[in-house]
C-alpha cells in the first residue's frame, strides 16, 4: 500500500501544477458565498448557523466534483500515460485509491477555505461549533461520493467531457432519489418499502441531518459504502478495458 | 530469461496477436519487425501486462505477467509507443516519481536521477515542464525512466520513431550500450534499425511471427545477397557487358539500370564475385564501381510481410 501514498502525491501535485485548481477553488468559494447570501438568506435568517450554506452543497458538488474527477482517467487515457502507470509495479487497488484520495483532499482543501464563513458566524453571534464542524465533516464525506462516482464515469471514456456528463447524471439521479417532490410521485402507486429504499440510497436524504449538524453513523456508513462501491466499480471498469 | 507461450489477443472480431511463441535469453536484442498495424504494439501491451491476453502465456525470469504481475512488472523498463509522460512535471519530478514507484528511497532516487540524466544528457531541461521539451528530449525523458531502474528486461515500441538522424544514432548507441546480461526488445517499421542494433529479428505480420532469425541470415534470404553491381563509365558498353555477364554459369540474371547492372547469383556460395572480377580483367572493362551486395532487406520484408517476389533460397 506504500504505491498509494506515491500516486496520491503525484496526483495532488499535479491540479496545483496547471490552472484547474485555482479555478476551481476560486468558483467554489465565489459560488458558496452567492448560494448562502443571496439564495440562501444568511442575513434575513437572523440565524447563528450555516445551514443555509451546507444546505447548498450537493448542489454545488453536482457540477463542480465532476470537474475534478472527469479528469482522473479520461485524460491518462487519452495522454496515453495510463500505459505507463499500468505497467508500473503498483497494484490496481493502490492506483485507484491513490488517485482518489488525491482529488478528495483537494476538495477538502476548497471546503477548507470556505473558513471565512466560519469566522462571519462566530463574529455575528454564537453558534453551535460542535454542528458546524460536524457539516464540514458530512459534507466532505458527501464529495468523496460524488468523486467516486466521477472516478468510474471517467474510467469508462477517453473524453473528459462525457466523463463530466456521465458524472453528473448519475450523481443528478442520487440527488433527486431523496427529493421530496420525486418521491411524493412514487408515493401514490409504489409501496412505502421500496419509496423508502430510494430515498435511502439519495445523498440528499443523508446530507439533510448532516447539515443540520447530525452526523449519524448511519450516514457516516452510507457515504463510506458509497465511496467503496463506486472505487470498486472504477476497477471492474479498468479490468474490463484491460481485457479488451 | 523471456517466455512467450501461444500468446493470442483478439479485439471482437480482429485476431491482432494469432498463437505467438518464442523464447528471448539475456544478451538478446530482438527487434520486432512489421508493417503498421501487424501486432507488435499488442505483443509488447501483452508482455508489460497493459493488455490481458486472451489466451497463452508470458513469463518474466519465471514470473508469469497475469498471476505474479507485480514480481514480473519489476524487472520490466517499459518505453510505451508514443513515450507518454505527465506533460506537467519537469523531468526531476518525472523521473522521481517514478523511482519512488521502483521502490528507491529519497538519497537513492537522487542518486538514480543523476545516473539517467547523464546517460540520456537531460542535464539542461531537468527542471522544464515535460510539455514544452522537443520531441527527443521528451523520447530521451520516457528512456530515462524505462532504464531508472536498471532492468533486466527492456521493452521499447518504436524508441527511435519521428527522431531525427543524430537522436535516432544516440539512442541506438544507448541501447548497444546496455550491459550484456539484459533482454531488450525494440519494436520498428524502420528496416535500417534491425541491422544496426538487433541481434535478432523477428518479423510480425497479421500477427503471426513468420521469419524469426538474425539480421545477416535475414540478409541472406534476399534474393539480392552476394549480387554484384557494376557500374560503367560509359554507357554504350552496358550492353555488351551485359550480354558476356549472362554467358556465366554463375549468373542468373542481369539488370539493366542507366549506369548500372546488377547481376544476380546462380548459387549464394561467394563464386559470382571471382567469376565477374576474372572476367573484368580478361576483358579489361573500364568500370566506375564494382561491388557486391549484403542483400537488401526491403526487399526480404516486402515478400515476407506481402506474399511478393519469392524468396529465393
Amino acid at each position: 500500500m506504500l504505491g498509494v501514498n506515491t500516486v496520491l502525491k503525484r496526483e495532488f501535485a499535479s491540479y496545483f501544477a496547471t490552472p484547474i485548481a485555482y479555478v476551481f477553488i476560486f468558483i467554489f468559494l465565489v459560488l458558496s458565498g452567492v448560494f448562502t447570501f443571496y439564495l440562501g438568506n444568511f442575513y434575513e435568517r437572523q440565524q447563528a448557523d450555516l445551514t443555509p450554506f451546507f444546505s447548498f452543497h450537493p448542489w454545488l458538488y453536482l457540477f463542480l466534483v465532476p470537474a475534478v474527477s472527469m479528469r482522473l482517467w479520461s485524460e491518462e487515457r487519452k495522454s496515453g500515460t495510463i500505459e505507463l502507470l499500468m505497467t508500473l509495479p503498483l497494484t490496481k487497488l493502490e492506483v485507484i485509491v491513490g488517485k482518489f484520495l488525491a482529488a478528495w483532499f483537494f476538495t477538502g482543501i476548497a471546503l477548507l477555505l470556505t473558513f471565512p464563513l466560519w469566522i462571519t458566524v462566530n463574529y455575528l453571534g454564537e453558534p453551535d461549533n460542535g454542528v458546524i464542524l460536524a457539516s464540514y465533516l458530512g459534507s466532505w464525506l458527501m464529495a468523496g461520493g460524488f468523486l467516486a462516482i466521477g472516478s468510474c464515469a471517467s474510467a469508462l471514456s477517453k473524453s473528459q467531457v462525457i466523463a463530466f456528463i456521465l458524472c453528473g447524471v448519475v450523481c443528478l439521479l442520487f440527488i433527486l432519489a431523496g427529493f421530496p417532490l420525486v418521491l411524493n410521485a412514487f408515493n401514490d402507486w409504489v409501496p412505502a418499502i421500496l419509496v423508502d429504499t430510494i430515498a435511502s440510497l439519495s445523498f440528499l436524504t443523508h446530507f439533510t441531518s448532516v447539515s443540520k449538524g447530525v452526523l449519524s453513523l448511519r450516514d457516516i456508513l452510507y457515504f463510506f459504502s458509497m465511496i467503496v462501491f463506486w472505487l470498486f466499480t472504477t476497477a471492474v471498469v479498468l479490468e474490463l478495458k484491460q481485457a479488451n | 530469461m523471456i517466455e512467450v507461450t501461444h500468446l493470442q489477443k483478439r479485439f471482437g472480431q480482429l485476431l491482432a496477436v494469432d498463437d505467438i511463441s518464442f523464447k528471448i535469453v539475456p544478451g538478446e536484442i530482438l527487434g520486432f519487425l512489421g508493417p503498421n498495424g501487424a501486432g507488435k504494439s499488442t505483443t509488447m501491451k501483452m508482455l508489460t501486462g497493459f493488455l490481458a491476453p486472451t489466451m497463452g502465456k508470458v513469463s518474466i525470469w519465471g514470473c508469469d505477467i497475469e498471476t505474479d504481475k507485480l514480481s514480473a512488472q519489476k524487472q520490466i523498463g517499459y518505453l510505451p509507443e508514443g513515450t507518454p509522460a505527465y506533460e506537467e512535471m519537469t523531468p526531476r519530478s518525472f523521473l522521481d516519481f517514478i523511482a519512488e514507484v521502483r521502490g528507491y528511497n529519497k538519497s537513492e532516487r537522487v542518486e538514480r536521477i543523476a545516473f539517467v540524466t547523464e546517460i540520456m544528457a537531460l542535464e539542461s531541461v531537468l527542471d522544464q515542464r515535460i510539455e514544452t521539451l522537443s520531441k527527443g528530449f521528451k523520447r530521451r525523458v520516457g528512456l530515462a525512466q524505462a532504464i531508472i531502474h536498471d532492468p533486466k528486461v527492456l521493452v521499447l515500441d518504436e524508441p527511435t520513431d519521428g527522431l531525427d538522424p543524430n537522436q535516432k544514432y544516440q539512442v541506438r548507441e544507448m541501447i548497444r550500450g546496455l550491459s550484456k546480461d539484459k533482454i531488450v526488445i525494440i519494436s520498428t517499421h524502420i528496416l535500417e534499425e534491425i541491422a544496426a542494433v538487433c541481434t535478432r529479428v523477428a518479423i510480425i505480420s497479421n500477427g503471426k511471427i513468420v521469419s524469426d532469425c538474425t539480421p545477416r541470415e535475414l540478409e541472406e534470404k534476399s534474393r539480392y545477397h552476394q549480387a554484384v553491381t557494376l557500374k560503367v563509365k560509359v554507357q554504350e558498353d552496358l550492353s555488351k557487358f551485359a550480354g558476356r555477364l549472362n554467358d556465366l554459369d554463375v549468373v542468373r540474371s542481369v539488370e539493366k539500370n542507366e549506369w548500372e547492372l546488377l547481376v544476380i547469383p546462380e548459387h549464394k556460395d561467394g563464386s559470382l564475385l571471382p567469376a565477374i572480377a576474372n572476367l573484368v580483367k580478361e576483358e579489361d572493362w573500364q568500370l566506375a564501381e564494382l561491388f557486391q551486395e549484403k542483400g537488401r532487406l526491403d526487399e526480404v520484408f516486402r515478400s515476407i510481410t506481402e506474399g511478393g517476389p519469392h524468396v529465393g533460397s
